[in-house]
């Protein structure tokens, strides 16, 4: 028999035995024989009383031929069928030993099992009631952090709450003016071509003033700082978790939210509003360019504008921010002090944190509007 | 700090210990008790639960059934704050260090001190120069934990564990990832920190050298039972043992003069629930 060619496989019923008979070079780059047809001969209507080996013909193998054993040895042993490993050759049975010496981990809570359309269907609701039950707890624990900090006990590097304020204040100035610029003239434009056609071009000036001050910065700035600002928080805490940070913390006794929650949620209270005071006058720049454009002097223009603002519109867009900047801090931190134990679960974290925000900040500001509108502001 | 004439005492106390993670039960009805002064270690195959048991003695889990007693007093029934408080005695050291990856190591050893003690800043710096010596790190205060290797990670750690002279230390696989000599190091740390603070020490390890070294008492978890095979001092273990398994593991599978070179029979085919072995960090310096 060729000890070079190509592996084969077969097997012979003699009796109450099954021969199988291993030969040629079993390699993981060539092809090899499969093993049903031996498993189906082992559970024949009178199964075999024993499996034994013919090898003299057997090259080089490689593992390749254990894990085709191993299969065997597996099916043999639920079928009841003794398994000779004596008649195979050296270092092939102590390799197939080994990989039998510890049990196959049935058990295993892991593992895949299949699962009804109701089992499903159940424990999604349960992990929603689970979130919501997070989403309450981390909201009172925020609250007592607050408590404790306004009765000076809150535990927390002042450093962490100015390297903070920089990173989503000071660093946020550019794509916050690009953005709110660009804004502020797309107003204009729309405004212009509707107003213009009915001569009421200096208008575009009130648009302008009033969709900025009173939605447009707050919102844009809001949603900007959820993906640059939120899913940054989401990402240390997340990273953290992984690293057992946040555990260590909890050993010295401290609090987490205090420590890591508080100083990024004093930190976007302050520069949210600033930063939308700043996306309001950049969004009337926008303006100013697309009015000078089409036809407006700086002076008719910029009066215009001083009479449209008042300062209601002005403290709407101010309090909002206030409300969006807690939003993005807690769903940032939220996410990250949820996030699992992986680098995957670091990436979710942050998508998750982005996805809460803005949908927590639009739903806000839905909600404002409603209330403005019924009390007549 | 403990003293001499309460040594010998009850200092940890765990009853009726069951862990779970959620219905999966790892380990149920854990008693023993850590002396003061003890060097105490849990061991047990990959995967039955020893950091886990570690993380619910110092609070980072909550015990399906059962509680942890510190000095007589529950604290698996304290009120957060009294918690806060007694946790304030522990100093843990992490399997990977678990630095506050933003901070210097200074500013990490720092960190506690500044939070919990009236001390001037040149106190701490001082303190903080100190026990960065005593792990061998002097010199390198401002470097992050990102900059040096996974052994100095762990050594910073347990200086940072030290900060607070705490009464009770916990280690979570000290010497894994270590190379023999650093690992030899931080076993005689170890040792000359329980005996010349008068520490009490509890060790998560399967580092059979390491238990021998420093282990005055132990328990050992099993994977297969489920609970805990034995305790006492781990060299009488090895060598009266009732348990053959327990005798096994403490003599790398050879025992009575025959061995299994597949392992012990004890399989310890747990997977690695709660258990984070990690690859080998890059040597130490």
């Amino acid at each position: 028999m060729d000890r070079q060619g190509t592996a084969h496989l077969a097997a012979e019923r003699a009796g109450d035995r099954l021969r199988v008979t291993l030969g040629g070079a079993w390699d993981i780059r060539h092809p090899r024989p499969g093993i049903d047809g031996v498993l189906s001969q082992l559970s024949a209507a009178t199964p075999p009383a024993r499996v034994e080996f013919e090898s003299s013909g057997l090259g080089k193998f490689d593992s390749t031929l254990i894990s085709c054993l191993l299969q065997l040895a597996r099916g043999a042993s639920e079928r009841g069928v003794e398994f000779d490993f004596a008649s195979l050759p050296e270092g092939v049975d102590d390799l197939l030993e080994m990989a039998l010496a510890v049990p196959e981990k049935r058990d295993a809570s892991g593992g895949v099992t299949e699962v009804s359309f109701f089992s499903r269907v159940g424990s999604a609701s349960l992990a929603m009631v689970d979130g919501l039950f997070d989403l309450f707890s981390f909201i009172g624990e925020c609250l007592f952090a607050f408590g404790r900090l306004f009765t000076g006990r809150a535990r927390f590097r002042r450093r962490d709450m100015w390297v903070t304020m920089q990173e989503c204040g000071a660093e946020a100035l550019p794509i916050v003016s690009l953005i709110n610029l660009l804004i502020g003239m797309i107003l204009a434009f729309v405004g212009s071509q509707q107003l213009g056609s009915m001569g009421a071009n200096l208008f575009v000036a009130n648009l302008v003033a009033l969709a900025m001050t009173r939605e447009m910065a707050s919102i844009m700035t809001g949603i900007i700082m959820s993906g640059r600002t939120g899913a940054a928080f989401a990402a240390q805490l997340g990273s953290m978790k992984t690293n057992q940070e946040i555990d260590a913390l909890r050993t010295f006794g401290f609090s987490a939210v205090d420590f890591l929650v508080l100083p990024r949620m004093l930190a976007l209270i302050v520069m949210m509003p600033l930063l939308t005071i700043y996306a309001s006058v950049v969004g009337m720049v926008g303006g100013l360019l697309v009015g000078m454009l089409t036809g407006l002097t700086f002076q008719q223009y910029f009066d215009q504008t001083m009479r449209a603002l008042d300062f209601t519109s002005c403290a709407i867009g101010v309090g909002k921010s206030i409300v969006f900047g807690v939003i993005i801090a807690a769903a940032g931190c939220l996410r990250g002090m949820q996030c699992g134990n992986s680098s995957s679960a670091v990436g979710t974290a942050a998508t998750a944190a982005v996805v809460t925000a803005i949908t927590a900040i639009i739903a806000a500001d839905c909600l404002f509007a409603v209330l403005l509108s019924i009390l007549g502001i | 700090m403990a003293t001499g004439d309460t040594a010998g005492e009850a200092h940890v106390e765990v009853r009726d210990l069951t862990m779970a993670y959620g219905s999966f039960v790892l380990m149920r009805d854990l008693n023993f008790t850590v002396r003061r002064g003890d060097v105490f270690i849990i061991m047990g195959g990959s995967g039955c639960g020893k950091s886990t048991l570690l993380r619910h003695m110092i609070g980072l889990k909550e015990p399906a059934r059962g509680e942890v007693l510190y000095g007589g007093e529950s604290f698996t029934a304290a009120p957060p704050g009294r918690r806060e408080q007694m946790v304030r005695n522990f100093g843990v050291m992490y399997q990977s260090g678990a630095l506050w990856t933003s901070m210097t190591l200074a500013e990490n050893v720092a960190l506690p001190l500044e939070q919990y003690t009236d001390l001037s800043k040149r106190e701490v710096r001082d303190i903080v120069a100190y026990k960065l010596a005593l792990v061998g790190l002097s010199g390198f205060e401002d470097f992050y934990p990102a900059d040096i290797s996974g052994g100095m990670n762990k050594r910073a750690g347990l200086a940072r564990a030290m900060a607070l002279d705490p009464e009770i230390l916990f280690f979570d696989e000290p010497s894994a990832g270590l190379d023999p000599l650093s690992a030899k190091r931080l076993d005689d740390l170890i040792l000359h920190l329980a005996e010349s603070l008068g520490s009490t020490v509890v060790v998560v390890t399967h580092e059979l050298a390491s238990i021998f070294a420093i282990g005055t008492n132990s328990v050992f978890l099993d994977v297969e039972s489920r609970t805990m095979a034995a305790s006492g001092d781990p060299g009488q273990l090895r060598d009266r043992s009732p348990r053959e398994d327990v005798r096994l593991f403490l003599n790398r599978g050879v025992a009575d003069g025959k061995s299994f070179p597949n392992g012990a029979p004890a399989a310890t085919n747990g997977g690695d629930r709660g258990d984070r072995d990690r690859p080998a960090g890059p040597p130490d310096r």
